[in-house]
């Protein structure tokens, strides 16, 4: 479809492409080094009250300006970024092994253990998310902790179906056979043949999902019922910034940007390794 | 036809009991149970009160008999009383909500098909061309940027900084004194910024979907047999290959329901609009169970609605479907 000089365009593209993925690496790699060592990054506490300069915009002092209780906007955006990074992992840690046991016995077992798996699915998809989230936080405590759990507990049935169909296809390969022969049980055959086999698609859905993650953890600090203040997380510096919103747009403005490129980060890395792993989907 | 459609809808029956156990499941595991919330704070509540209430959620029945009471209760939208001061009905309180929420959400909708489907055309066409290149750093950084946080940039801009328009509410204060026209105006312009922030996260999924649908589409050998006969490029775009394009497209239109419900919440919190999505985040922040878990079934219903008539509309639209 592309013709002869077609072929030169696409390989621009791919390079391009390629960039965009080392570009979303390193942005990641930033923000894990800004959370491991964050006082090479801000000079200051995160949660030291200065009533004397709130609300004052960026200067040599306060590079990203100060908040409602004069603390330093730059240490809490530096501070907020493990907060992110902790969720974001946690959450599809969780959401990823959950799918994946689902998945992988839904998909190997078939019959009833698969009907009664999948109608499970189907039901829990039939819930919006953000309000299956925040019904369930009303029940419990808001804190880091409990956001993470649900947040996984919420998002596991794309990555159950995902790995649902890749062990559908697998199990009816030979080596699965071979194994089968050779007197492996089912224990052995599914951890050591289908779900080695399955990695590279569940790798892309976590990726994309630690930026899913990270959004909705700051949707939900910044409606007041995520990561709770005086812990700086970028959600509810926003909520600050909303309160002050016709003073200090600096407030608004940094964590965004940092939940911006974060989630660009993900995604970029997350695409990047789809590409790699199945050149066939590339550029949809 | 016929066949297909009741087919469909029988499968969607064990998704309604599904729903049903679950939202009866989640009251149950409140702390303290379906009336833990509205007494263990309330001093006067005596224990016989209590007892009293008990008996009247019918707390004190077996399990199966009390799902069995709350599936009839569901069956005719009657989600019990707000544990809110006012203490009305769920139903009421969300049937008054409703309607602001959906205006919000299928003008947001007509935005995004306005704008999603040309660009998404345009670059699938032109594939590699600028216009792509551009459109695809575009709908990537689409994919990041949160909504709110958007939403307080916007407010900035142009509530605070330009000083055109409204940052909070739907109508101002003036309202009741406008005509017919002036209120007309008045409720479009405060209701500009929150459409174009709820559509806002569909047009990145949209155009990106668009664009890999065309891309799918015009390779394949009905559309190279257009061109050999020698149709305009015009004509094979449009009469040809779009129209296949845009097929799949029903079915995004019926599965980003629960995406839009929950994006609701969080952009009428932040424009004050007095919508479903508002009274669910008063509902959340004050535990009034009765209110969470009546939107809760109602958002499912809705969803599981969108599913059936994306189903429904794509066998219209397409005849391999309900044939097949």
């Amino acid at each position: 479809m592309n013709g002869p000089q077609g072929i030169g365009r696409d390989f621009a593209r791919r390079l391009l492409r390629n960039r965009l993925t080392a570009a979303g690496g390193a942005v990641i790699l930033f923000f894990f080094l800004v959370s491991a060592l964050p006082g090479l990054f801000a000079s200051h506490e995160p949660n030291r009250i200065d009533i004397v300069n709130i609300l004052r915009p960026p200067s040599a002092e306060h590079p990203l300006g100060t908040d409602d209780l004069g603390r330093d906007v730059l240490a809490r955006v530096v501070h907020g970024a493990r907060v992110s990074l902790k969720v974001g992992f946690v959450a599809v840690g969780i959401a990823t092994a959950l799918g994946l046991l689902v998945g992988l016995l839904s998909g190997f077992y078939g019959g009833w253990v698969d009907a009664v798996l999948m109608r499970f699915v189907d039901m829990m998809l039939c819930f919006p998310t953000f309000f299956l989230i925040l019904s369930v936080i009303a029940f419990l405590e808001p804190s880091i902790w409990n956001i993470m759990a649900v947040i996984g507990l919420t998002g596991w049935m794309g990555v159950a179906r995902l790995v649902r169909a890749e062990t559908l296809s697998i199990k009816e390969r030979d080596f699965v056979a071979a194994a089968r022969a050779q007197g492996a049980g089912d224990a052995r055959i599914i951890f050591r043949h289908v779900l080695p086999n399955t990695l590279a698609p569940i790798l892309v859905a976590a990726t994309l999902g630690v930026a899913g993650a990270i959004l909705t953890e700051s949707a939900l600090s910044f409606l007041g019922i995520g990561v709770q203040p005086p812990t700086p997380s970028w959600g509810n510096i926003l909520t600050s910034g909303k309160d002050n919103i016709e003073y200090a747009w600096w407030l608004s403005l940094f964590p965004g940007l940092a939940i911006l490129f974060t989630v660009l980060g993900y995604n970029l890395l997350g695409e990047g390794i789809r590409d790699a792993a199945d050149p066939r989907l590339k550029g949809r | 036809m016929l066949r297909y459609i009741s087919r469909r809808l029988l499968l969607t029956v064990p998704l309604l009991v599904g729903i049903s156990l679950v939202s009866f499941l989640m009251m149950h595991m409140a702390p303290g149970g379906p009336i833990g919330a509205g007494t263990d704070m309330n001093p006067k509540a005596t224990a016989e009160s209590r007892a009293r209430l008990k008996a009247y959620y019918g707390l004190d029945q077996p399990l199966h008999i009390q799902y069995g009471r709350w599936l009839g209760r569901m069956a005719t939208l009657d989600f019990g009383d707000s544990f809110s001061p006012d203490g009305r009905p769920v139903a009421e309180k969300i049937k008054e909500r409703i309607p602001i929420t959906l205006t919000i959400n299928v003008l947001s909708m007509g935005l995004i098909f306005l704008v999603a489907i040309p660009v998404g055309v345009y670059s699938a066409v032109r594939k590699g061309s600028l216009f792509d290149r551009i459109s695809t750093v575009a709908v990537f950084t689409g994919f990041a940027i949160p909504t709110f946080w958007l939403a307080l940039l916007m407010m900035i801009l142009f509530g605070v900084t330009l000083g055109w328009l409204p940052i909070s509410g739907i109508s101002s204060m003036d309202h009741e004194s406008l005509g017919a026209l002036g209120k007309l105006a008045d409720r479009a312009h405060h209701l500009l910024l929150p459409v174009l922030l709820a559509g806002f996260g569909g047009l990145a999924g949209m155009s990106r979907y668009m664009r890999s649908n065309m891309l799918e589409v015009i390779r394949q050998d009905y559309v190279a047999t257009a061109r050999a006969k020698g149709l305009p490029e015009g004509t094979v775009v449009f009469r040809h290959a779009m129209r296949n394009a845009l097929l799949p497209v029903i079915t995004i239109l019926g599965l980003s329901v629960p995406d839009l419900l929950g994006g609701s919440v969080i952009f009428e919190t932040i424009f004050a609009i007095p919508g479903m999505g508002q009274l669910f985040y008063q509902g959340v922040m004050s535990r009034d169970y009765p209110l969470i878990m009546g939107i809760l079934t109602i958002g499912a219903f809705l969803t599981l609605l969108g599913n059936l008539l994306a189903d429904v509309g794509y066998a219209l639209a397409d005849p391999r479907i309900r044939q097949g």
